[in-house]
């Protein structure tokens, strides 16, 4: 396992140095002089020389982005151009609701995802199979952004039980966990559905049927365990793509997390924040990506040995 | 086409057939079959002729403003009611309906060309050029969700135009991973070695035997593709960073619609709802061609 860690973890080093070139290019490829939007319009030719001197806007660009991966390496993302503030506090500061946000969302996702899944997958062709796959479809094919705000419409505007901005109290979060979730749910609901059939189908459950083990215990006991194997992937992957729509979700809630930072970080075009932001964002989906694998092998193993 | 053998059916007599007529018949015969895909076809069809000719029917001009009859609720002089500007939503909507699809096709075809070249590249050739394609995907793999076509938006500057571009990088890899592997299973079935053996060319072998065996997940792909990216480019647009005002995309029309939510809530329900609509007839169509292409798959 450890062996497996270590192998994963040096795989993971030309990815996240890829990363760093691509959010350093970022700069380089704005259309325009970046001196002059990050000084402003009204800058005087001494002063864009001073910013272009600070930001090392005059040395080549080998030696920029050498200078921009040790000062990611030792943690220093710069400063902000609005705030003058370092990027890694503003960051880092706005972290925590967009963990928490995904994770929620992630949690909510493998709870209505499986049990529907299964639902569905048990009682093949049935009614409640087809409206819960057709729900599901349903869930896949919404923008979250616009869930989110019908959910304004209906449960803060039309009954007032919830909050529609800030994040904290069980007000302010369970509508945005609830927008985040539902195409997670849709999707893990598919995959537990075809993942069980597949399972169900194989010789051993209908071995286990025909020594007598009650249907409740091979489709708990038996079926669902080797199915989850699968559906455990796809978790890992929805973690890591709510990630990426809580940008939209936290802009629809007013959520001060990292993906509103940088939204209006684009809109004050404050690139170092952009750069910062994007960079963290993509680290962080990096590693969770690492530990699904363990997580997966892990799992593997285990079945592997029964 | 002597060489080839009928790989639908492994029977040596299919020689005989031109094998890429046999495969089309069989396709079009498990697709008339198979229900979602054909009702998605219609959709999709449907959606086309609306959005080629519906502009020429539409009741009002998509821009066209009228203050004496402000956040109007849906009536029969106005089906889904009028907005802020006293504009006419259900022509707006009916005129953003080819913005979508031309996103979504546009982008899903750059993107599905460039990374169907860079896939089966590195799945034909293999060592080193496999190595560099593939880093360079996982590499923007790694930016989560609508992150990296957004980073790409911020860099060029908020238009269309950038939101099809890079729409079409986000889907790049997808594809490209997709070819890759289907390219490594067709690489080593015999009759691509016999056909290398007789010295035909790598361009010939790739154009005339790996393209064509790998088209059916390719496909299914583009399809689920083109549902993944209007729902991007909506959201692109949404946050302000895609099309711009007047313009009646869908996404835009939904942020615009967001300051009056109190008081005229359908200027924000039905942009979505159409939104949803034309990703639902992509997604049950792909899930329909999936079926019917891949037998695995079929539950």
């Amino acid at each position: 396992m450890l062996k497996f860690l270590t192998k994963r973890l040096i795989q993971t080093i030309p990815v996240l140095i890829g990363v760093t070139i691509l959010t350093f290019s970022m700069v380089l490829l704005i259309p325009g002089d970046p001196a002059q939007i990050m000084a402003g319009e009204s800058a005087s030719p001494e002063q864009l020389e001073i910013v272009r001197e600070r930001l090392g806007l005059n040395d080549p660009i080998p030696v920029q982005y050498f200078d921009y991966l040790s000062g990611v390496v030792r943690g220093d993302l710069g400063n902000s151009i609005r705030s003058g503030r370092a990027v890694s506090t503003e960051v880092f500061g706005r972290l925590a609701p967009t963990v928490e946000l995904a994770f929620y969302s992630t949690l909510l996702s493998v709870f209505i995802g499986i049990i529907a899944g299964v639902v569905s997958a048990v009682r093949r062709y049935s009614l409640s199979d087809t409206l819960i796959m057709f729900a599901a479809l349903f869930g896949l094919s919404m923008p979250n952004f616009w869930l989110g705000l019908m959910l304004i419409q209906w449960f803060v505007i039309g009954t007032g039980w919830f909050q529609a901005s800030g994040w904290g109290t069980p007000q302010q979060m369970i509508l945005p966990v609830l927008t985040l979730g539902t195409a997670g749910s849709a999707i893990i609901a598919r995959m537990t559905r075809s993942s069980m059939l597949e399972v169900i189908d194989q010789d051993y459950i209908q071995t286990a049927r025909a020594k007598g083990v009650s249907e409740k215990m091979v489709i708990y006991r038996h079926a669902l365990k080797n199915a989850m194997v699968p559906v455990v992937t796809v978790v890992g992957l929805q973690f890591g793509s709510l990630l990426g729509g809580a940008v939209l979700t936290e802009t629809v809630f007013a959520i001060n997390g990292l993906g509103r930072l940088i939204i209006n970080a684009i809109r004050a075009r404050d690139f170092p924040i952009v750069q910062g932001g994007v960079l963290v964002f993509a680290f962080l989906f990096v590693f969770v990506n690492i530990i699904v694998d363990v997580l997966y092998r892990f799992l593997n193993k285990r079945i592997d040995l029964n | 086409m002597q060489e080839e053998v009928n790989l639908n059916t492994g029977d040596p007599s299919g020689q005989q057939f031109n094998s890429n007529v046999v495969r089309f018949k069989d396709f079009m015969k498990k697709f008339y079959r198979n229900k979602s895909a054909l009702i998605g076809g219609i959709l999709i069809l449907a959606l086309i002729i609306i959005a080629l000719i519906g502009p020429y029917l539409t009741p009002y001009g998509p821009n066209t403003q009228n203050y004496g009859n402000l956040l109007a609720p849906p009536s029969t002089e106005h089906f889904f009611g009028t907005d802020h500007h006293g504009r006419d939503i259900f022509s707006r909507i009916i005129h953003g309906m080819s913005i979508t699809l031309r996103v979504g096709f546009t982008s899903v075809l750059i993107g599905m060309t460039i990374g169907v070249t860079l896939g089966v590249i590195s799945g034909y050739y293999g060592k080193w050029v496999d190595t560099i394609i593939m880093r360079c995907m996982d590499v923007l793999l790694a930016f989560p969700g609508i992150l990296l076509a957004l980073a790409i938006v911020a860099v060029l500057g908020g238009s269309l135009n950038n939101v099809i571009i890079s729409v079409a990088i986000f889907s790049v890899p997808v594809f490209a991973r997709i070819s890759r592997g289907s390219t490594l299973e067709v690489r080593e079935l015999e009759y691509v070695e016999a056909v290398r053996s007789l010295g035909a060319s790598d361009f010939r072998i790739i154009i005339r035997h790996v393209l064509p065996n790998i088209m059916s997940p390719i496909i299914v792909q583009a399809t689920l593709n083109i549902a993944t990216s209007v729902l991007t480019a909506s959201g692109l647009s949404f946050l302000g960073m895609g099309a711009q005002p007047p313009t009646p995309e869908w996404g835009a029309m939904l942020n615009d619609g967001r300051n009056y939510m109190w008081n005229a809530p359908h200027i924000t329900m039905i942009p979505g709802l159409a939104i949803v609509a034309v990703v639902l007839a992509f997604n049950v169509f792909g899930d329909g061609l999936r079926d019917a292409l891949d037998p695995k798959s079929r539950n």
